[in-house]
């Protein structure tokens, strides 16, 4: 549960640097200004410094409790193979640092969190290990928080955005995935909340998975956006450029750029830019949609109030898309919309993970996770 | 003896003759239709250290327009003349860091002509390179208040390539990269003079950020007394 709310923080973190463009304040990784991330004196914590410096503090805070998390949930059996990982990661850094001296950062990165893995592997633990299924999210969010960090990292030594594309992308699939840790392992699992009446669950579970991947794919649009560093590339709505559908010819586009004038973001927008907005608001639709299909199907069912926050968290949602640009990008305003997006998938997939089973299986059989949703 | 030294004179006249015929080509840039607004730099004046380098709320300066539609800012460059860079050779090209803002903004250089980037203010900035043509790379440095110079250099042609600064959102100068010495920047009269061009045809381009970034051509011939080129960028 904490893991999973400091995650939120960290992807509301990371939405911060993002809608401040301040993701390349600091050029080096994993030192910050070439000192120790952890020593950085306070006369660096300025403007897009503070953003990214708190954003990599808080990252490596979510990563050590994700180490422990998978030492929790992994138990006794864990010890090995954690004290294996982290074993050979730190060799693995040292050899990094022998024989590709070019690549340092990285090797600093593995001999680092490799350590952190010894570490936990130290801890001793007399706790059996979790059912199977949930001992499985474990891990899988033990890989993912540290390929989450590699590529965090890469994206600031590499230059390069596609990576920043898919570091956000991988922080929303981590974040869901905390989350239905946190489900699982929490106290509502094992009481009352599988057992609710539920007339017809396979119609339901479509429909929640229908809505999840939609969200995802709205995710995905939203990530891309945000790392083009061109900003807006429509400024008005509901209608796009004072039309349904935009011109994207070349004159016009000459059209849009040369009436810009912005002051914290620089690149010229392209046609690309202007259709991949207009295919997120399209997908909004879709979403919005969607999810009134949903709730009219679970009007009277046991998940009614799931579906009911889900439709809730969706509306916000465009309701924020929309401020976003009635706002010209508001850095709170888009950083809102991060974040409610990362919650409105989160909700999709609980209720895609609890509604496979609803009430015809008790909490205590085993039941295969739905790992993360937008696998879908 | 006789020979080698009537040798020395012929090669002496020749030379004397390419400088005494190579011409300047001079016009005037003209901006027709009314530019956006300028914007006021929020975050800038909102910034605890930055913005007390500023009493007034600064603004950006996309278009600096005269009262008769004189275009300043505006690259002016001959087409097509490539390989003909003396860049190595060419004064460096200072760009400043003051007020948390990049000084000037718009710069034209040589290739491998060397960019001196100051830091005149008593913050750090860090100074990051965005090119995307292939063989220009992208770097990122700090550069702490009062540290020496950082000197950057291109090697690819390159219009409009991107400074930036991460610590400070708003700080952005754009450097074009022409491998020729053939080129001038506007000034606020919008007038330029590209320098001592071997007389020929060529196609003459002018370059605005904003207003013409694909550039706006013309056909020129340079005799020896030089050439004249008007442009008048329209806005739609
Ligand atoms: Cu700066």
């Amino acid at each position: 549960m904490l893991t999973a709310l400091a995650t939120l923080g960290l992807v509301g973190l990371g939405g911060v640097v993002t809608s401040h463009e301040a993701g390349m304040a600091v050029p080096d990784w994993p030192t910050s200004y070439g000192y120790n991330m952890f020593a950085l004196p306070m006369r660096f914590w300025k403007g897009g410094i503070f953003y990214e410096h708190t954003h990599r503090l808080w990252a490596t805070l979510v990563g050590l409790l994700v180490v422990l998390l998978t030492r929790w949930l992994g138990g006794f059996e864990s010890r090995r193979p954690l004290a294996l990982i982290g074993g050979a990661e730190v060799l693995a850094g040292i050899a990094v640092f022998l024989f590709r001296p070019e690549l340092k950062a990285t090797g600093h990165f593995l001999t680092g969190i490799g350590g952190v893995v010894l570490m936990a592997a130290l801890i001793w633990t007399r706790k059996g290990s979790s059912q199977p299924g949930l001992c499985k999210m474990g891990w899988l969010a033990f890989f993912l928080v540290q390929l989450q960090g590699l590529l965090g990292g890469l994206r600031v030594v590499l230059f390069k955005d596609h990576i920043g594309i898919l570091h956000g992308t991988l922080a929303q699939i981590f974040f869901v995935l905390l989350c239905l840790i946190a489900v699982r392992t929490g106290w509502w699992w094992e009481q009352t909340g599988l057992r609710m009446p539920l007339v017809d669950p396979v119609n339901l579970r479509r429909w929640a998975f229908l809505v999840t991947a939609l969200i995802f794919c709205q995710l995905l649009l939203g990530a891309s956006m945000r790392h083009q560093h061109a900003g807006l590339a429509i400024r008005d709505f509901p209608l796009a450029y004072g039309k349904i559908w935009p011109a994207t010819d070349s004159e016009s586009l000459a059209r849009y750029n040369s009436q810009r004038v912005e002051t914290t973001v620089s690149n010229p927008i392209t046609a690309f830019e202007i259709r991949l907005q207009m295919a997120h608001r399209a997908g909004a639709l879709l979403v919005l949609i969607a999810v009134a299909g949903f709730l009219r199907s679970a009007r009277g069912q046991g998940v009614f109030k799931g579906v009911l926050v889900l439709s809730g968290l969706v509306l916000l949602q465009a309701t924020l898309g929309a401020a976003t640009v009635w706002t010209n990008k508001a850095a709170d305003v888009a950083t809102g919309h991060v974040l409610v997006g990362a919650l409105s998938l989160v909700t999709g997939a609980v209720l895609c993970m609890i509604l496979p089973c609803g009430s015809l299986r008790s909490p205590q059989s085993t039941v295969v996770p739905v790992e993360s949703g937008p696998a879908h | 003896m006789k020979l080698k030294s009537s040798l020395v004179c012929a090669a002496g006249i020749l030379t004397l003759t390419q400088v005494l015929s190579a011409a300047d080509i001079t016009g005037t840039v003209t901006l027709k239709g009314t530019p956006p607004a300028e914007k006021t730099i929020d975050p800038l004046k909102a910034d605890p250290t930055c913005g007390k380098f500023h009493t007034e709320n600064p603004t950006t300066h996309f278009y600096t327009v005269g009262a008769g539609g004189e275009l300043a800012d505006a690259i002016v460059m001959l087409k097509g003349v490539t390989g003909k860079s003396t860049g190595a050779a060419a004064q460096p090209q200072v760009i400043d860091q003051k007020g948390c803002l990049y000084s000037p903004q718009i710069v034209a250089v040589q290739t491998g002509q060397k960019i001196l980037v100051k830091n005149s203010d008593p913050v750090l900035h860090n100074v990051h390179t965005t090119p995307t043509a292939a063989g220009n790379s992208e770097q990122n440095q700090a550069q702490m208040p009062a540290s020496p110079d950082l000197s950057i250099s291109f090697s690819a042609p390159e219009n409009f390539l991107k400074f930036k600064c991460d610590v400070h959102p708003w700080m952005f100068a754009w450097v074009t990269v022409v491998d020729s010495p053939y080129f001038a920047v506007t000034g606020k009269d919008g007038k330029f003079t590209i320098k001592d061009v071997p007389p020929g045809k060529y196609t003459v381009t002018a370059l605005h950020r904003k207003a013409s970034p694909a550039g706006l051509d013309k056909q020129i011939e340079v005799t020896s007394s030089g050439a004249s080129a008007d442009f008048t960028i329209e806005l739609k």
